[in-house]
């Protein structure tokens, strides 16, 4: 540990893997084929373990190694799994052809939450001890608010899917850049419910596709105040 | 032990109902299961009342006021939803009785959820628990597999994860926050203790976080879009559970962090929480008065008395905290009931819309009067117990000199009276503009068409649960058992430091 290279090392590691882990949440935001988001969100992951491993030994905690073992077993292994066993191949090969917003729009508007982030996040940093202050913080919550558009611009299930994990991945990078000592069974717990999560939408969206025939939930807009009961009926 | 005997029952029912073999005695189970919780829950809150400070199983599970007064309820709408559901769902899925296993494994497991939610003592496990009341309850909303029921559930689960997202970074935070103040467990006591010493940004960023996060599964305006869907959508006992008190035991965690922040003296956040719970008051008032489908009604009353709750507890004093207790009671009795009368209502005349349905008192007595009742109960008219919980807070409210709060509250309440009353009052003893008095059978939206040839009259147990239900709503307004008094009085305690 004492040892500065290695030390220097580390940390320029950590900030390729915040880089990037940014970067594939704008690749998220703009990409169309819904076989690419799923790529994209299992590189995303990755750089999340990448992080914590890189994290741990820096903080010399066997919890976050913990944390990035996994990440990196239920993430790009078994989420993909269940998705493909919960749903049909077709719903991969799909392209969106039009999002809610053209994508250099929302490009924009995903970059302006890129900085809204980063004053966002100022006061945390300013609470938290010297040897958290990092920017992987920032880069976090960034992520999280990249899921959340994701999710309002998408008209896919799959992709706003993977919006939501997008936003679990986001909270975690910032999360574990801030403590070290976070308890196991709450990781172990996390993770499960993560693949719960992806086992009960994929079943719901076979349901609304084999019901509707479509997985474009964005376009299922019947319940409002506005529009009469009738419109609804079959 | 009581504690995790209450877990694990729900979880036993669940195996059991999906057992293929087991499947006519899954409702059983259910009924059985809950009932017991319920008994075990009574039991604890007398341990409680009789003076122990709290009831804990090995540092995992633990429950004092607050969390007992939640554990109740829970218990108590599981029950009564579980024989209500009993007659309802064999009616209403006659044709799919296989399906009815799934129900029945993620109704209890979606009561395990709840259950867990005020026994657990780790904030990050609470947070799991959130989650899995959504998931669990998900696939209880798209039950009828109808394209609106579909819809319905997929708005919950993408605006509820997204929430639940964002509160799990806030409760990240919040650990961040426990550490640098170091020194204390982290559970909900040792971070009230904790608080004083913790950096402001992080604590005060962490309560935003949260309340943005959790808001947003309670039902709190700007983010309640999803709650009329789906607890408009799911089947009757279900919308009792999730309206009842789901929305309460996730209230219940945003309550458990103010002390947190009276610890630390930021007077603002308090005035903060009021705000957000006034705005939700009133947007809900104003909603229901164009509402079309009286499920909807009862839902977007939901709304307005999260927000009665959340403002209760934003007051400052012990009074008004003691009122946003008998309100998370009054609510969770009423609202479940409300419930149970809309179930009723749809089994007789097959359609959800306001529009379709005049003279109900002509054509189905029973549904007619449990929905006059209901109606009454829950705008908050005399004596019912709504009534007594909201004066209460608005006593309070004036006596803390809070008089821009109270003359609001005042004047949604009053909105939101009329507004569900005057749709109730034209559904049961309204005439249609033709002159012929009973509802309009030949519109059926959505659900109705595979259940034209249901029978009119109400399933026993459908019946049983109304009489007892209308009962203890009615006596809970004239009466309130000493022990039930003592429980929200400890219960109020939770609020403060």
């Amino acid at each position: 540990m004492s040892d500065p290279p290695f030390t220097a090392a580390l940390e320029s590691l950590n900030a390729l893997a915040g880089g990037l882990f940014l970067l594939t949440a704008f690749a998220i935001v703009a990409t169309r084929q819904t076989r690419s988001c799923l790529l994209l969100f299992i590189a995303q992951s990755l750089l999340l373990a990448t992080s914590a491993f890189v994290l741990s030994v820096q903080h010399q905690s066997l919890h976050l190694a913990a944390v990035g073992i996994v990440n990196l077993v239920s993430k790009p292994i078994v989420i993909p799994w269940i998705l493909r066993r919960t749903l049909s191949a077709e719903v991969y090969a799909r392209r969106e052809i039009d999002q809610v917003l053209n994508i250099p729009t929302s490009l924009l508007i995903a970059l302006a939450l890129a900085v809204l982030a980063y004053f966002l996040t100022l006061p945390i940093l300013e609470g938290v001890a010297p040897q958290f202050r990092s920017a992987n913080v920032p880069i976090g919550v960034a992520g999280l608010l990249l899921g959340a558009y994701t999710l309002t611009v998408r008209r896919e299930a799959v992709p706003m899917l993977i919006g939501i994990l997008a936003m679990e991945n986001g909270a975690f990078f910032a999360g574990i850049a801030l403590s070290r000592e976070l308890p196991l069974i709450v990781e172990l717990a996390v993770a499960s419910d993560g693949l719960v999560l992806v086992f009960v939408t994929g079943v719901l969206v076979r349901a609304i596709q084999q019901r509707i025939g479509s997985t474009r939930v964005g376009e299922l807009i019947s319940l409002r105040e506005e529009s009469a009961p009738d419109a609804v009926a079959e | 032990m009581t504690l995790l005997a209450m877990l694990l029952l729900p979880l036993i029912a669940a195996a059991l109902s999906v057992l293929p073999r087991m499947r006519p005695a899954a409702p059983a189970f259910t009924v059985v299961s809950s009932a017991t919780a319920l008994i075990l829950a009574c039991q604890t809150a007398l341990r409680i009342t009789a003076g122990a400070s709290a009831v804990t199983f090995r540092g995992l599970l633990s429950v004092d006021g607050l969390g007992v007064l939640i554990v109740c309820l829970v218990s108590l709408v599981a029950t009564t939803a579980a024989v209500y559901s009993w007659g309802y769902m064999r009616i209403t899925s006659a044709q799919q009785p296989a399906r009815l296993r799934l129900y029945y494994a993620n109704y209890n497991l979606f009561v395990f959820a709840m259950l867990a939610i005020p026994m657990v003592v780790e904030p990050t496990l609470v947070w799991i628990f959130v989650e899995l009341t959504t998931l669990t309850s998900a696939l209880l909303v798209s039950f009828e597999n109808t394209q609106v029921a579909l819809e319905a559930a997929w708005k919950y689960v993408a605006l509820s994860l997204m929430g639940a997202a964002i509160a799990l970074l806030g409760f990240l935070v919040l650990f961040a926050a426990l550490q640098a103040a170091g020194g204390e467990p982290y559970t909900w006591e040792g971070l009230t203790r904790a608080a004083p010493r913790m950096p402001p940004a992080l604590l005060k960023t962490a309560f935003a976080l949260i309340l943005a996060g959790l808001g947003t599964k309670v039902g709190l305006v700007p983010l309640h879009t999803w709650l009329p869907d789906a607890h408009s959508q799911a089947p009757s006992p279900v919308c009792a559970l999730l309206s009842g008190i789901e929305t309460t035991s996730v209230l219940y965690v945003i309550l458990r962090l103010l002390p947190m922040l009276d610890a630390s003296h930021f007077s603002g956040v308090r005035n903060c929480v009021v705000i957000f719970g006034l705005i939700s008051v009133g947007v809900a008032a104003f909603l229901l008065l164009q509402v079309r489908d009286y499920k909807r009604l009862f839902a977007f009353s939901t709304v307005e008395h999260m927000g009665i709750i959340l403002v209760a507890a934003g007051l400052a004093s012990e009074a008004a905290h003691y009122g946003a207790m008998y309100q998370i009671l009054s609510h969770t009795v009423t609202k479940s009931f409300c419930f149970f009368a809309a179930g009723a209502a749809v089994l007789t005349v097959t359609t959800r819309e306001i529009a379709a349905v005049r003279g109900l008192v002509r054509s189905s007595p029973a549904a007619a009067a449990s929905l006059l009742l209901g109606g009454l109960a829950i705008a908050g008219a005399p004596p019912l117990s709504v009534f007594v919980s909201e004066f209460l807070i608005l006593k309070a409210g004036l006596a803390e000199g809070r008089y821009v709060v109270v003359g609001f509250l005042t004047l949604f309440i009053g909105i939101a009276f009329f507004g569900v009353l005057l749709h109730i009052n034209r559904m049961v003893f309204g005439r249609r503009s033709d002159g012929s008095p009973s509802f309009r059978a030949e519109s059926p939206p959505g659900a109705a068409a595979r259940v034209a040839e249901r029978p009119t009259g109400l399933p026993h147990t459908c019946g049983l649960i109304l009489l007892l239900g209308g009962a203890l709503v009615v006596l809970l307004g004239v009466y309130l058992p000493s022990p039930l008094h003592e429980l929200l009085r400890l219960a109020s305690h939770g609020l403060q430091r």
